[in-house]
């Protein structure tokens, strides 16, 4: 009872402060987001909170809607001038926290500097590194030269927060931590920051887009998710990312707390060990004893197991209904999404069928290795996974272990499946299709995250092409041949593709996004 | 440990005066002091309950828990007295995968109780062995052992267990190892602390000037009466094993998830807990709370019975 | 006596120099960090890049002894993760550590040594029994269970006091403090009796066993034919008697609680160092982890030695060994 009050009354107080037309817009916000915001430093470790922080206090030339499809930021406008040439119109009239203009200086100087930032665990070089010459037209206008016809330039320059030459020059991470230099043209200017703890904004008045909502946000990390969930239900905070989906369910019914949703860019796959031809010790027959060829080279094996998948179980059961079972690298309406790749109903008889016919009628035993602590639910999903198997007579030792266990051991390629997942930023295909299922190539910089080692020429060459293709009509072709071929050869197994939920008191109004990142300017209060 | 080396005592006395029944040894005098106070005989019986669950659960669960074939996620996070797929009737319910509660329960009480006393076992052994030895022999071999002591204790627990299972690999034997590591050094100092002080009393000069040797001096006069604080910290050791295990579970370095302890069994449910699922967590955290609880009542009153201060 | 102490002192550094050994393997053991921090886009060149910059790519040995090398001088390496001295991140978050810590103890001894006291003294009475039981309870609950029914119930169902976090901080002497706020003291209450449970119960059972032996002593039999009064027997002799082992174990258990503050921590989402040291663990961010387990076992040296410093003043029987 004591509850409904306190919280009828809290309804009745905001709702009065959002009435008022004076005081309506002088709102405070309390975010509590699910994972470590590193540094404020933008281009020193590239992690998704350290984005969506970058895009609270700097922006870059691009960014992505709610769908994660490419948009103007600081750049007005973009075309390629010649075949390895890219020009970007700057917005005018465009000031930094500290008064200074936005020209096009501090673009070759934030292009410049990432590859320059010291100590770097994970540097956003990758995404500046086709730049290989600029040219000053003027100070609104910046030409960017690559190495051959690049496409991927403007959606790549989106991950890269735009600096201050003056402000920053020399400036380094434990300056912007210390919030020194934590100055840049997004909506809102720092406060203060306590690492693993909160980061404290107010609006940026003099913001060159829609003005912010709120006059004052306090972004608090409460990485533990009972923690966050009670910090949402006990009212302390207003709005959390990262709702686990257990209490999604319960949540729907709940008159305090209300929810957005957005179908997400995160696939859950299963890879297959493909690097040995021979024996492998994560392979056995059912007796133990180790087999003599690996039997995921087999094409017949690969479609039984993929069939045995009972998706709308694991999407349902395991998920609460918050992922959509897929086929493919990502959901519909993106770029390179292929129409009509369906994921194949479960079929423990043609399973089996398709097992008998590549030689194991009674099955055999797999490694199935996975993380416990990095996808939503991947344990739980490496456990139906080992049920449905063992139902076509595939017996799974299922393995979940932290990430960083994991990872080393994927590289060293110590499993029979392994489960895993792979978020696109970007919304286009062609970065799954480069580091998931392309042959390992480092002079390509292809396959960086292909832990089974999977190979497919066919798919390789198409991907090559659509590298290189400004059109963006044919690259799109291209992308959706190569995933096309990839999925028919199962060289991974897509599972589902998360949505990503929010919770936040029911005043509010969210637009969800796609990327998952958690940004004060996607949250406003419900119009009256 | 504690409970083992006081029949060894009492029985042989027995033997030797080779009188029937009535006479009375320092083991009935035990046995019928302990039968005195009837928690402590609830708690017997209570946890004697438990380890013979734990030992007859393959034939009494309705489930092997541990087959993934035999579980169905379409019958996930069924409530209480839901009869599943399978046909038989889920009495407590059944967690995310489908496994049934109640076996589940009795499967992990098995685990948990396995690795609680295997552990504190094994590290009781050790530690009371080194500190024993480190209060009698003193000087290079006191400075050896305690610095090692310090070393152990200085190393906070769940990162020893956490570094020991990543380079070892999951599975039991591994917590049970993991646990020994990170616990003998509590036994080794609580025994030193205490022998201490007893070596310099006058019963062990006595016992020196008969020129008994070393060991029986060691076995048969200091460590009886280190004993008392020894069961204190054994039967919180106890405690702390099982505890340490369910929170390794917790963060997923334990048991194999196929494979869950009750530990295991409790942190899988506790993210159910605020959704109002609660039987996922709540059986297997009253059935580990029974157990801890009925093998603390036991050593509690172990404690009272084996003081011989409190006997004047 | 400065003897002892100089050779104390060079056992901590043995013992610190074995500790960091360990763990400079334990955690290369462990994984690879650049795997876990490195955006899944990069590729192998990127990788290869990022293992260089964080010195990753010399062989073990040499890491370690450039890491011995740097420490000589006072610096402990830079965390991966956060780019800042490892030494700083810890100091950061030690005060919040602290005021947790010592908050459980005060609460474990406030509340502890009355209710051992009392059940010590009248061991038959039901209230005496009620005690025993729930200390048995205090430490047969899982701490991070426990925190979060209290959560549900103080926070979320009555509404009481603050989920998570820490409360608002006042800067003394250049560190921040949330004891000396209310609303600092609120955030603080959960957190800290979490902490506590388990330490009230040994309390409890610390003080009623020392109770229970010191009243059958000679010297109490003594002290009450004398014709001293009952609160002067059970305060001053009785007590200074019982002081002995619930100092050595309050004083060991400072330590650990500090140490094991991480799991009150990443319940209560408390921005201590045990929640940094989990984060560390779980990106393998090594420096930290080393600098966090340097300071760590520092702490517990010092509290040993302070510990046996005090028990030779508190029981002369025990000498400290000069030979």
């Amino acid at each position: 009872m004591k509850i409904c009050n306190r919280v009828a009354l809290l309804a009745a107080v905001s709702a009065l402060a959002v009435g008022l037309p004076a005081a309506g817009q002088a709102q405070n916000i309390t975010i509590a987001v699910g994972a470590q915001v590193t540094s404020l430093d933008p281009q020193y470790h590239a992690l998704s909170p350290n984005y969506a922080v970058a895009e609270m206090l700097f922006g870059a030339l691009t960014g992505f809607d709610a769908n994660g499809r490419l948009q103007p930021g600081l750049a007005e406008s973009w075309k390629p001038v010649a075949p390895d040439t890219w020009e970007f119109k700057l917005r005018p009239g465009v000031k930094f926290h500290n008064g200074n203009d936005f020209t096009a200086e501090d673009v070759a100087f934030s292009i410049a500097r990432p590859p320059t930032v010291p100590n770097s665990p994970s540097s956003y070089a990758i995404y500046t590194r086709a730049v290989k010459g600029v040219e000053i037209v003027d100070p609104l206008t910046i030409r960017l030269k690559t190495d051959g016809p690049y496409p991927l330039l403007p959606t790549d320059l989106g991950q890269v927060a735009m600096l201050d030459k003056q402000t920053h020059e020399g400036a380094t991470t434990e300056d912007f931590n210390s919030g020194k230099v934590a100055i840049g043209a997004g909506p809102f200017r720092f406060v203060s920051f306590r690492s693993g703890d909160r980061l404290e904004l107010e609006r940026n008045e003099d913001y060159w887009g829609p003005k912010p909502v709120w006059k004052h946000v306090s972004y608090r990390i409460i990485t533990n998710n009972g923690a966050r969930m009670a910090a949402m239900l006990a009212g302390d905070v207003d709005m959390i990312d990262q709702v686990p989906t257990n209490d999604i369910a319960r949540l729907r019914r709940e008159s305090r707390v209300k929810l957005s949703e957005k179908d997400g860019l995160r696939i859950i796959f299963l890879g297959t060990d493909q690097s040995r031809d021979g024996e492998s010790p994560y392979l056995s027959d059912n007796d133990g004893k180790p087999l003599p060829r690996n039997p995921l080279r087999d094409l017949r094996v690969r479609q039984a197991l993929n069939i045995a998948i009972d998706r709308p179980a694991i999407v349902q059961r395991v998920m609460e209904g918050s992922a959509l079972p897929s086929a493919q690298f990502l959901p519909s309406g993106t770029f390179g999404y292929v129409p009509g790749l369906e994921p194949v109903r479960s079929d423990v008889n043609t399973a089996k069928k398709l097992l008998a016919d590549a030689g194991y009628p009674n099955g055999f035993r797999i490694t199935l290795a996975g993380p416990n602590d990095r996808y939503l639910n991947d344990a739980r999903i490496l456990q139906a996974v080992g049920q449905m198997w063992s139902r076509i007579g595939v017996q799974a030792n299922v393995e979940a272990m932290p990430w960083t266990t994991f990872a080393a051991r994927r590289t060293r390629q110590e499993f029979g499946a392994f489960l895993s997942g792979w978020g696109t930023a970007s919304a286009e295909a062609s970065s799954p299709l480069r580091s998931l299922t392309a042959t390992p190539s480092r002079e390509k910089g292809w396959g960086g995250s292909n832990g089974g080692r999977y190979s497919n020429p066919e798919a390789d060459a198409k991907l090559e092409a659509a590298l290189s293709e400004l059109d963006d009509a044919k690259r799109e072709t291209l992308l959706q041949d190569a995933t096309r071929i990839t999925m028919e050869d199962v060289g991974i197994m897509p599972i589902h593709i998360q949505k990503n939920v929010w919770a936040m008191k029911p005043n509010l109004v969210h637009d969800a996004r796609a990327d998952e990142l958690t940004r004060a300017q996607d949250v406003r209060p419900a119009a009256k | 440990m504690s409970a083992s080396s006081l029949p060894q005592g009492g029985l042989p006395t027995a033997t030797v005066t080779g009188a029937p029944l009535k006479v009375e040894t320092p083991f009935r005098r035990f046995v019928s002091e302990f039968f005195e106070s009837k928690t402590a005989v609830f708690g017997l019986v209570v946890f004697v309950l438990a380890v013979t669950i734990a030992l007859l659960a393959p034939f009494i669960a309705p489930q092997n828990p541990y087959d993934l074939a035999q579980l169905d996620i379409m019958d996930g996070r069924l409530e209480p007295g839901t009869v599943g797929g399978a046909g038989f009737t889920y009495w407590l319910g059944t967690d995310d995968q489908g496994r049934d509660m109640l076996s589940g329960i009795m499967y992990g009480l098995r685990i948990s109780l396995a690795v609680g006393a295997g552990s504190a076992i094994v590290a009781c052994l050790v530690g009371a062995s080194l500190g024993l030895l480190a209060a009698y022999a003193g000087g290079k071999t006191d400075t050896v052992i305690m610095r090692l002591v310090d070393l152990q204790l200085s190393f906070p627990s769940i990162l020893a267990a956490l570094m020991i299972l990543a380079f070892l690999g999951k599975g039991i034997m591994n917590v049970v190892l993991a646990l020994v590591i990170v616990e003998w050094a509590y036994y080794a100092r609580t025994v030193r602390g205490t022998a201490l002080v007893e070596r310099r009393r006058e019963y062990i000069e006595a016992a020196q000037c008969l020129a008994l040797p070393t060991w029986r001096i060691i076995f048969r006069h200091l460590l009886p009466n280190c004993l008392p604080p020894l069961i204190v910290v054994g039967t919180m050791q106890v405690a702390r094993a099982i505890a340490l295990e369910a929170t390794l579970s917790f963060l997923g370095l334990g048991v194999p998830i196929t494979e869950p302890s009750l530990g295991l069994l409790i942190s899988n449910g506790y993210e159910y807990m605020l959704s109002g699922k609660y039987w996922i967590s709540f059986y297997p955290g009253i059935a580990l709370l029974v157990t801890i609880v009925s093998i603390n009542l036991v050593g509690d009153h172990l404690r009272d019975v084996l003081n011989p201060r409190l006997k004047k | 006596m400065a003897l002892y102490l100089a050779r104390r002192l060079l056992q901590a550094a043995l013992v610190m120099l074995a500790m960091s050994l360990i763990v400079f393997v334990g955690v290369y053991a462990i994984g690879d960090p650049v795997e876990i921090l490195i955006s899944p886009d990069a590729d192998q060149m990127e990788r290869e890049r990022a293992i260089k910059a964080l010195g990753l790519d010399l062989p073990l040995w040499m890491q370690y002894l450039s890491f011995l090398g740097n420490a000589l001088r006072g610096d402990l390496g830079r965390s991966f993760v956060f780019n800042e001295p490892a030494l700083q991140l810890i100091m950061q978050r030690m005060p919040a550590t602290l005021e947790l810590a010592l908050g459980a103890t005060i609460m474990a001894l406030i509340i502890g040594i009355p209710l051992g006291l009392y059940a010590g003294l009248k061991p038959k009475s039901p209230a005496a029994k009620t005690i025993m039981t729930g200390s048995i309870l205090g430490f047969s609950l899982p701490t991070f269970w426990v925190g979060l029914m209290m959560i549900m119930v103080f926070a979320v169902q009555l509404g009481w006091l603050p989920s998570t976090g820490r409360g608002e901080t006042v800067e003394v002497m250049g560190t921040r403090w949330s004891f000396l706020t209310w609303d600092g003291l609120r955030h603080l209450a959960m957190p800290a009796l979490n902490l506590a449970l388990f330490k009230i119960s040994l309390v409890i059972r610390l003080t009623r066993a020392g109770v229970r032996e010191t009243m059958l002593m000679d010297f109490v039999k003594f002290a009450r034919a004398k014709g001293l009064t009952n609160q002067r027997v059970i305060f001053v002799h009785v007590f200074k008697n019982i002081m002995i082992p619930v100092v050595t174990v309050v004083g060991l258990e400072l330590g650990s609680t500090i140490a094991f503050s991480v799991v009150t921590e990443s319940v209560f989402a408390w921005p201590g160092m045990g929640k940094l040291i989990i984060d560390s663990i779980n990106v393998l961010d090594r420096p930290v982890i080393v600098a966090y387990l340097m300071i760590i076992v520092m702490m517990f040296i010092t509290i040993n030695l302070l510990v046996d410093l005090s028990y030779s003043a508190l029981d002369p029987r025990v000498r400290l060994e000069n030979k």
